[in-house]
């Protein structure tokens, strides 16, 4: 089947932290920068909160796209948390490559509180990648598929 | 099965404009669980905390889920509410359909679907809530302020007369800060000494009041109410408690060839040296990289001199560890480097000069003694051009994309003085814009221009060159008469942008305070909490935020010292309940997170345990230290078994948000 | 002439954005020949801005430009000016005779000899 790219609408899924992505996708909020509704934000204390679980957990569940956003290499409001994720990202992303999500489709990104425009033009870059991509079918469950 | 109420704010139009709210409450109501949804105009208001408040006792509420703006807002304000209600208030979640909806998105079915999905994750959460009871830590009621200038001394001050013991680490040997440079005080004229002076007496005096000088901050641990602080004390080769500062060494000293940095380098001081005479401390410190008797181990003539015994040769760097409830920063700022403004021949002329050196020349205690002399032949400047937005508003990289705020006034004030002090010369300002806002600022920048006649040109100057004659060659444009000036000036005074001091951006990193892409320190909101930094426990206070002139600083200062007394009021703390938890059913033991945990929070302990088959069995378990874990959930992701989980923000609560997005 | 010559064309060709000036005037202040002519570099942004472009295309101003760049180098918020008098300039030589160079004709006035950097700019000149 051809996905049809003009109407098809990704799900993304964005873990952004608390102390700088989410402040900065707030202060995108604040001063009206617009990026796709399909971006939907959740968010935890640290970007080393999220375990590899939630990501493979979204895909599993019909998401086209993660992404995870972080304070900068060494902004970490918890000091260290973000190396964490650096190192365990990069091995759960080439996995992920090797079943077969394109490396596009999960994506880290360093955002600080006083980025809003960076998050806006970020979140509008990642749905556009993933938008070409298409429909995510590698990982997604059909028995969590809604009919 | 929880009992769920979802509430739905228009925030005015802020979001009910993109939003269409009577569909998500109406949408909302039908998932399970959900006993009542409603939608309010402003549920942040009075009346609408009151619809929850009685929603909850009403419907017997056993979870509350708040669609509205960012939780960074107004989750306090939310969960307040339902404590009050007598619900727990981690029973309280909120969706944010403002700043991560209704603002960003124009399409009104796209927005409000999107709410409801943010609604649904909500719920989702708050299925898998449970209550949470926040512990309770003591608070060190001793506070430290980084930095002594006018910022630092103030809070000080009043931190230290509401009754609280308070510490100042200076690196400089004295305290007093870039207000000890200056000369005289816009838009007042008052003289910068006569002011400062007596507040740094007062700091020496106050028996609350300990000054660190000539000492930096190396480390920082802990928390709020808890931070324990390394300070390292330089060696300055002398007692600090025997030395009267009579200045003797000073006189005697043979080296006296050293760039006086008081005086920003035009004049030379001795290797042993006092900065000024109002120093406080009023304590000489020898410069190890100049003496003699440091360098090559000849000379000890100042210990000869010493009549108080003070000087100490074999002093050694100092480490101190210290117990602080609260910080402030206060480091300040500096004039930017003008190396890469080539075109205004700075470093190729000795009479292009910046605004603080400029203070320096006409300061009475200055390299001049306060008249106004060319730094090359000494002579009197008959014609003086000031250059504006030198390195402000500067996109190209260069300089700084922010407007220094405080240029436009100290410029005016020069030029005012200038015209006052010698009628006979010639001052052209080239300004961009002129910027004045504050209190009797405008009226000052015209009194320099009706009564005081000073030239202002709209235009910048494109270059200056050095001439033969030991003038200036200025070119520059006059905007409003469309044409180019060339002036050739006695002296040339450039007003540097100001950064923030270079041991701001390290000291960001050890306090985890975050800082702007200027490396100004981030306040904790703009405008409602301009003086906390998001971290707790560190507040702000001068120009570490952001450029600020003298009335403004100080009445920051004085905020951060009122928001650190508060805190310092307080015996004790209550913690942030959202910490790591270990199932110690779970557990295997085996150090994952204990490795992991940058606070050392995690420790391991053998318990007994009742097995199944009514044996007793000896196991190694994880043990979270709930008053030190901070919450950030490392330690989740590295345990094997699962035994580690976040409250407030546990696996199965994010995996529902997750699956609620998905569907 | 036949094709006027928008704003929009002169925005392309020179890749400037003049919204980015904030007057500050250093263009003016550092520029050799403005004596020389009748309309500066400050004014080039701000007329071009305003869509007055007619009045660029005819004035002298455009050959009096040394294209020494200082304008580029020291302006505060990267406008470049000097590229937006090139622009002109070179709208100005497109538009004599209509000129274009045709894909088609290419190989036949392609000398061997000729520098690449004579081709290239051959390019930027005639083509459309």
């Amino acid at each position: 089947m051809q996905v049809n790219n003009s109407e098809f609408k990704p799900k993304i899924v964005a873990f952004c932290c608390n102390w700088c992505s989410y402040a900065g996708a707030d202060l995108a909020g604040t001063n009206r920068l617009n990026y796709p509704a399909d971006v939907k934000i959740i968010r935890v204390p640290c970007s080393c909160r999220v375990n590899p679980m939630f990501i493979l957990r979204a895909f599993q569940r019909g998401a086209d796209g993660v992404i995870l956003c972080g304070c900068h290499p060494g902004d970490c409001h918890y000091t260290t948390g973000n190396y964490y994720t650096r190192r365990r990202m990069t091995l759960l992303f080439s996995m992920l490559d090797y079943l077969g999500i394109e490396k596009e489709r999960t994506r880290v990104e360093w955002v600080s509180a006083a980025e809003g425009a960076k998050f806006a033009a970020t979140m509008n870059d990642f749905v556009e990648t993933v938008t070409k991509l298409g429909e995510n079918k590698r990982l997604e469950d059909l028995r969590c598929k809604e009919k | 099965m929880q009992r769920i109420g979802v509430f739905i704010c228009h925030c005015g139009t802020n979001i009910a404009a993109t939003v269409d709210v009577k569909a998500v409450a109406e949408a909302l109501k039908h998932e399970p669980g959900v006993v009542f949804s409603t939608d309010y105009p402003y549920m942040c208001s009075e009346a609408g905390q009151n619809i929850v408040k009685d929603a909850i006792r009403d419907y017997h509420l056993s979870g509350v889920v708040i669609c509205s703006c960012s939780p960074r807002m107004h989750e306090a304000t939310f969960r307040k509410a339902a404590a009050v209600a007598g619900l727990n208030p981690y029973m309280v979640e909120i969706a944010n359909i403002r700043e991560q909806c209704s603002w960003i998105h124009k399409d009104i079915p796209q927005a409000t679907e999107k709410a409801i999905t943010l609604g649904k994750a909500a719920i989702a959460k708050v299925h898998l809530n449970a209550p949470l009871y926040a512990g309770e830590s003591p608070v060190v009621k001793r506070a430290l302020v980084i930095g002594g200038g006018i910022a630092g001394i103030q809070t000080a001050l009043d931190i230290a007369d509401a009754g609280f013991p308070v510490d100042i680490v200076e690196t400089k040997p004295t305290i007093g800060g870039k207000m000890t440079q200056l000369d005289k005080t816009f838009p007042t004229l008052d003289c910068a000494a006569c002011i400062l002076t007596p507040k740094m007496v007062d700091c020496a005096q106050n028996e609350n009041i300990k000054i660190y000088s000539y000492s930096e901050v190396t480390d920082v641990k802990g928390f709020v109410g808890n931070f324990t602080v390394t300070i390292k004390r330089k060696a300055r080769y002398v007692d600090e408690t025997k030395c009267t500062g009579c200045g003797i060494c000073t006189e005697k000293c043979p080296m006296k060839k050293v760039p006086n940095e008081f005086n920003l380098g035009m004049n030379n001081r001795s290797a042993v040296y006092i900065p000024f005479a109002q120093a406080v401390p009023k304590v000489a410190t020898i410069d190890p990289e100049h003496c003699n008797m440091l360098k090559k181990g000849k000379c000890g003539l100042c210990a000869k001199v010493c009549t108080a015994g003070a000087i100490d040769y074999k002093q050694k760097d100092e480490f101190i560890e210290e117990q602080y409830g609260a910080i402030v920063v206060a480091t300040g700022y500096n004039p930017i480097n003008l190396d890469k403004f080539d075109e205004f021949a700075y470093s190729q002329s000795k009479d292009v000069i910046t605004s603080l050196e400029f203070e320096r020349l006409t300061n009475a205690a200055g390299p001049t003694s306060g008249t106004l002399l060319r730094p090359s032949d000494g002579k009197h400047p008959h014609t003086i051009v000031f250059v504006q937005c030198v390195g402000s508003r500067d996109t190209s990289g260069c300089g700084k994309e922010y407007c220094s705020k405080i240029c436009c006034m100290y410029t005016a004030k020069h030029a005012m003085l200038t015209r006052e002090k010698y009628p006979d010369t010639d001052v052209y300002v080239f300004y961009i814009d002129v910027r004045t806002p504050g209190k009797s600022f405008d009226e000052f920048y015209r009194r320099a221009v009706e009564q005081y006649g000073v030239h202002y040109i709209k235009g910048m100057v494109g270059k200056i060159v050095p001439q033969a004659d030991g003038t200036l060659a200025v070119q520059a444009s006059d905007l409003l008469d469309n044409k180019q000036l060339h002036i050739n000036a006695d002296l040339v005074v450039l007003a540097a942008a100001i950064e923030p001091d270079k041991s701001a951006r390290p000291l960001a990193t050890m306090l985890t305070a975050s800082m702007d892409t200027n490396d100004f320190f981030t306040e904790a909101h703009p405008k409602l909490r301009p003086v906390e930094s998001p971290t707790a426990g560190v507040f702000l206070s001068g120009t570490c935020q952001g450029p600020k002139d003298i009335p403004e600083t100080v009445s920051q200062a004085g905020a951060a010292a009122s928001k650190v007394i508060g805190l310092l009021c307080k015996d004790k703390l209550t913690c942030n309940p959202c910490v790591a938890h270990s199932d110690e059913w779970m557990c295997n033991g085996c150090s994952a997170c204990e490795k992991v945990c940058p606070y050392g929070a995690i420790t391991y302990e053998d318990k007994e345990f009742r097995m199944p088959d009514r044996t007793t069995a000896i196991r190694r378990v994880a043990i979270v230290n709930e008053a030190v874990c901070q919450g950030c959930g490392a330690c989740t992701v590295a345990c094997p078994s699962g035994a580690m989980d976040l409250k407030g923000f546990s696996n199965s609560q994010i995996m529902a948000e997750v699956d609620a997005i998905c569907k | 002439m036949e094709n006027k010559v928008t704003k929009e064309t002169i925005l392309r060709i020179s890749g400037v954005n003049p919204r980015k000036c904030m007057r500050c005037g250093k263009c003016s202040g550092t520029c050799p020949s403005y004596d020389e002519m009748e309309y500066h570099p400050h004014q080039f942004v701000y007329m071009v801005e305003n869509g007055e472009i007619e009045p660029l295309l005819k004035s002298k101003s455009i050959y009096k430009c040394l294209s020494c760049f200082a304008c580029v180098e020291r302006c505060p918020r990267d406008v470049e000016p000097a590229k937006l008098v090139e622009a002109i300039r070179l709208a100005v030589i497109r538009q004599q005779g209509e000129n274009h160079l045709k894909p088609e004709t290419i190989p036949e006035v392609l000398n061997a000899d000729l520098p690449q950097q004579a081709i290239v700019s051959a390019f930027r000149k005639y083509s459309k």
